[in-house]
C-alpha cells in the first residue's frame, strides 16, 4: 500500500500533504503537551518498532504470509495523536532511507496509513471494547476489528487516490499520464486484497498483541481504556472490601457450621480426646480398645495426663452447656460459638496486622508507562 | 541466507532475512556514502533540494524524452559519485519491475483509445493510449526511484536530516527521526535474535494457528521490549541534562563548488519542468 513516486500526480501529492499536515501539527500539539521531554525516546523508539513491525510476515489463513501496517496496534497502545508522529516517522525513513514508497507520495502514505489508519483504529477500539475490563476477550475482538478496518480504510483512501488519476491527468493523445487505472478497477483490486490477505495480517497482528498484552503487561493497554481498572487494582479494591479474597474462608466456614452437627453421627470419641474419667469407666475403655486395634489401654490414667487435665477447664466441658439437657441442641450450640470465637479472633488479628503494617491495603505505586 | 533458497520458507525465515536485508541495505549506504564521489562532495541541503527538484520534474513530466533524460542524469550521477551499476539494477530497477511492471502489465489491454495490435491467441486489443500509459508508470517510477536511492547512498543519514531543517521541518522532528534511525537497527536485531533462537529451538513444522500465535506474541515481546528501552533512552537522556529543548547543530558549510552543484540542480530542473509541460 506504500505508493511509490509516479503514481499520483504531483498535484494530488502536494493536496495531501496539505490534508495531511493539519494533522501532524494537532497531533504534535496534542503529544507534547501529554508526553512533555518524553515525546522524543517514546516516539523514537517506537517508530523504529513499527517500522519492524511492518517487516514481520503474518502467517494468514491459507499457508501464505503478509506484511501488517501496524497501525492498530500503535493506535491501541499509543493513543491515535501519538500514533500518528510514530507511524509518519517509520514512513519517512520506509521512504527516504529504504525506497519503500515514494517521497512525493510521502503526504499520500502519511494521510492514507498515519492518519486515516490510526484514527479508523483507535475509534472502532474505543466503540467496541467499550468499558469492558481490561483483560477482557472483548477487547481482542475490539483490537482485531480495529486493526482490519485501519489498513481497509487506509487502502480504500489509496485507491480512491490512485482511481481518480487517470479521469483528471492525461497526455494529449489521452494516455493516463500516472496510476493508469480508473476507479472502477482501482478500488476493487485493491480492496479485494486488503478485505483478504493484508486485512487478516492486520487482525491477526492487532488481534494477537493485544491478547499477549493482556496477559503480560497489561498496564500497555491502558491509555486507551480511562476508567478501566488494571487487574491489579481490581485485586487491591478487594481487599480494602475484604470480601473477595476471603470468600473461600467464609465458605469454608459456612460450611463447617452447617456439617457441626455430623459429630452427632459419629460414634464414640474421637481417638485421643480421651478424658481421665474415660480410663476408669468400662464401656469407655472398651471403645477406646476397638479404636487402637484392639489394644487395651493402660489400667489407670497415665499420670501425666492427670497431673494437667485440672489445669484448664474448658467452659463447655464436653461441648455440653451445663445448663442445656439436650445433648444435641449444646453440640450445634458449641460449635456456632465455637466458630464464633474463631471468626473474631481471626477479625482480631488482621487489625493488628493492619495497624503495625499500614501499607498492606493500598495499592502499591503502581509503575505509570508514558 | 541459506534459508532464502530453501524450499519451505516459513514466517520465521521469511521475517529473519527481510531484517537481514533491511540491515545489509543500511551498511551498504553508509560503506557509499564515506566514498569519495562527485555527490558525496555536494553539501547535503543542496543536494537534497536538488535531488527533491529532479524528482518533482519528474513526477510533473508528460514527455517521455524529458523522464528518459533526467534517468540518464541520474545513471551519469551514480556513476560519478562510484554507486556501482550492478547494485542500481538488482536494488532499483528489477525491484520496480518486479512491482510497477506487473500492475502496468494490465494497462495497455483495459485503457481505451486507438487499438494498434491484436494480441494473436487471445485476441486482446492493445491499444497506444494502453501502452503509453504503461511506459509513463515504469519509466516515472524508475527515474524516481533512481534519484532517491541517490541522496541515500552518497549522504550519512544524519546528513540528510539535518539537511531537512532547510526545509522548515521543526527540529524536534529531526531529532526523532534521528534517533528512529538509531534505534531501529537495535530493534531490528532484537527482532531477528528472537526469530532466529526461536528457529534454533525448533524441530517440527508449527500449525497455522500456532504460527499466528507465535507471530503475535513475538511482537508483543517485542513492543514491551521497546517500551522498556524508551523508558531506558529517556532516563539516559534525563540524566545528561535534556529538559524537553533540542537544537541541531547546523556545521555545514557552503563552498564554491556547492554553489556551482545548486546552478546545475536548478538549471537541470527547470529544463525538465519547461520542456516536459
Amino acid at each position: 500500500m506504500h505508493i511509490p513516486d509516479g503514481y499520483l500526480s504531483p498535484s494530488t501529492c502536494a493536496a495531501l500533504y496539505g490534508a495531511a499536515a493539519p494533522f501532524w501539527y494537532v497531533a504534535l500539539r496534542k503529544t507534547r503537551k501529554l508526553l512533555l521531554t518524553r515525546l522524543v525516546p517514546l516516539i523514537s523508539v517506537f517508530a523504529a518498532f513499527s517500522f519492524v513491525i511492518m517487516m514481520f510476515n503474518i502467517p494468514i489463513p491459507g499457508g501464505t504470509t503478509a506484511h501488517p501496517l501496524g497501525a492498530g496496534i500503535a493506535s491501541i497502545v499509543l493513543g491515535p495523536w501519538a500514533s500518528i508522529l510514530t507511524l509518519s516517522t517509520a514512513l519517512f525513513i520506509q521512504a527516504f532511507f529504504f525506497g519503500d514508497g515514494g517521497i512525493t507520495a510521502l503526504g499520500a502514505n502519511c494521510f492514507n496509513m498515519a492518519i486515516v489508519g490510526s484514527l479508523v483504529a483507535w475509534l472502532v477500539y474505543r466503540v467496541v471494547a467499550g468499558r469492558s475490563a481490561i483483560t477482557s476477550s472483548r477487547r481482542v475482538v475490539a483490537a482485531a476489528l480495529g486493526g482490519y478496518l485501519a489498513i481497509n480504510g487506509a487502502a480504500l483512501c489509496a485507491a480512491i487516490e490512485l482511481g481518480i488519476q487517470p479521469h483528471f491527468f492525461k497526455s494529449a493523445s489521452g494516455a493516463p499520464l500516472y496510476a493508469p487505472y480508473p476507479l472502477n478497477i482501482a478500488v476493487p483490486a485493491i480492496m479485494i486484497g486488503h478485505l483478504t490477505f493484508a486485512g487478516l495480517a492486520e487482525l491477526v497482528v492487532t488481534g494477537g498483541i493485544v491478547a499477549y498484552l493482556q496477559r503480560a503487561n497489561p498496564s500497555l493497554l491502558r491509555l486507551t481504556a480511562p476508567g478501566v481498572p488494571l487487574p491489579q487494582e481490581e485485586t487491591q479494591q478487594a481487599t480494602m472490601t475484604g470480601w473477595r479474597v476471603a470468600r473461600p474462608l467464609w465458605t469454608a466456614v459456612g460450611l463447617l457450621m452447617v456439617l457441626a452437627p455430623l459429630g452427632l453421627l459419629a460414634a464414640g470419641k474421637a481417638w485421643g480426646e480421651w478424658s481421665v474419667h474415660d480410663f476408669a469407666d468400662p464401656a469407655a475403655r472398651q471403645q477406646m480398645a476397638a479404636a487402637s486395634r484392639n489394644v487395651a489401654p493402660p489400667a489407670a490414667a497415665p499420670s501425666g495426663l492427670e497431673r494437667l487435665s485440672d489445669i484448664w477447664t474448658a467452659p463447655f466441658p464436653d461441648y455440653l452447656p451445663p445448663f442445656m439437657r439436650s445433648a444435641a441442641f449444646g453440640y450445634i450450640l458449641s460449635a456456632i460459638f465455637g466458630v464464633g470465637t474463631i471468626i473474631l479472633l481471626t477479625l482480631l488479628a488482621s487489625w493488628i496486622a493492619l495497624k503495625v503494617r499500614p501499607g498492606l491495603d493500598h495499592a502499591p505505586a503502581s509503575t505509570k508507562e508514558s | 541466507m541459506p534459508a532464502k533458497r530453501s524450499g519451505t520458507r516459513g514466517f520465521l525465515e521469511r521475517s529473519t532475512s527481510s531484517f537481514v536485508d533491511a540491515m545489509e541495505h543500511a551498511f551498504y549506504a553508509e560503506q557509499t556514502a564515506r566514498a569519495d564521489g562527485l555527490l558525496q562532495r555536494v553539501d547535503p541541503r543542496v543536494k537534497l533540494v536538488g535531488i527533491l527538484a529532479l524528482v518533482a520534474a519528474a513526477a510533473a513530466s508528460r514527455s517521455f524524452a524529458v523522464i528518459a533524460g533526467l534517468l540518464a542524469i541520474a545513471i551519469a550521477l551514480a556513476a560519478l559519485s562510484h554507486v556501482s551499476f550492478r547494485v542500481l539494477v538488482n536494488r532499483v530497477w528489477v525491484a520496480v519491475l518486479l512491482f510497477t511492471g506487473v500492475i502496468a502489465l494490465p494497462a495497455p489491454f483495459v485503457t481505451p483509445g486507438l487499438v494498434i495490435w491484436h494480441l494473436p491467441l487471445l485476441g486482446w486489443d492493445v491499444t497506444e493510449q494502453g501502452l503509453a500509459s504503461a511506459g509513463y508508470l515504469v519509466l516515472r517510477v524508475e527515474t524516481a526511484a533512481t534519484l532517491c536511492v541517490l541522496l541515500v547512498l552518497t549522504t550519512p543519514w544524519n546528513h540528510v536530516l539535518k539537511a531537512l531543517r532547510v526545509l522548515r521541518v521543526p527540529a524536534v522532528l529531526v531529532t526523532i527521526l534521528g534517533m528512529t534511525y538509531r534505534y531501529l537497527f537495535l530493534v531490528l536485531q532484537s527482532a531477528h535474535d528472537m526469530f532466529e533462537s526461536r528457529r534454533s529451538r525448533m524441530i517440527g513444522e508449527l500449525t497455522g494457528r500456532e504460527r499466528r500465535r507465535v507471530a503475535a506474541a513475538s511482537a508483543g515481546v517485542l513492543m514491551s521490549k521497546t517500551f522498556d528501552l524508551s523508558n531506558e533512552v529517556y532516563l539516559a537522556m534525563e540524566s545528561r541534562g535534556y529538559r524537553g529543548d533540542i537544537s541541531v547543530l547546523d556545521e555545514f558549510q557552503i563552498r564554491n563548488f556547492d554553489w556551482v552543484m545548486l546552478g546545475a540542480f536548478a538549471l537541470v530542473s527547470i529544463a525538465a519542468f519547461w520542456l516536459g509541460r
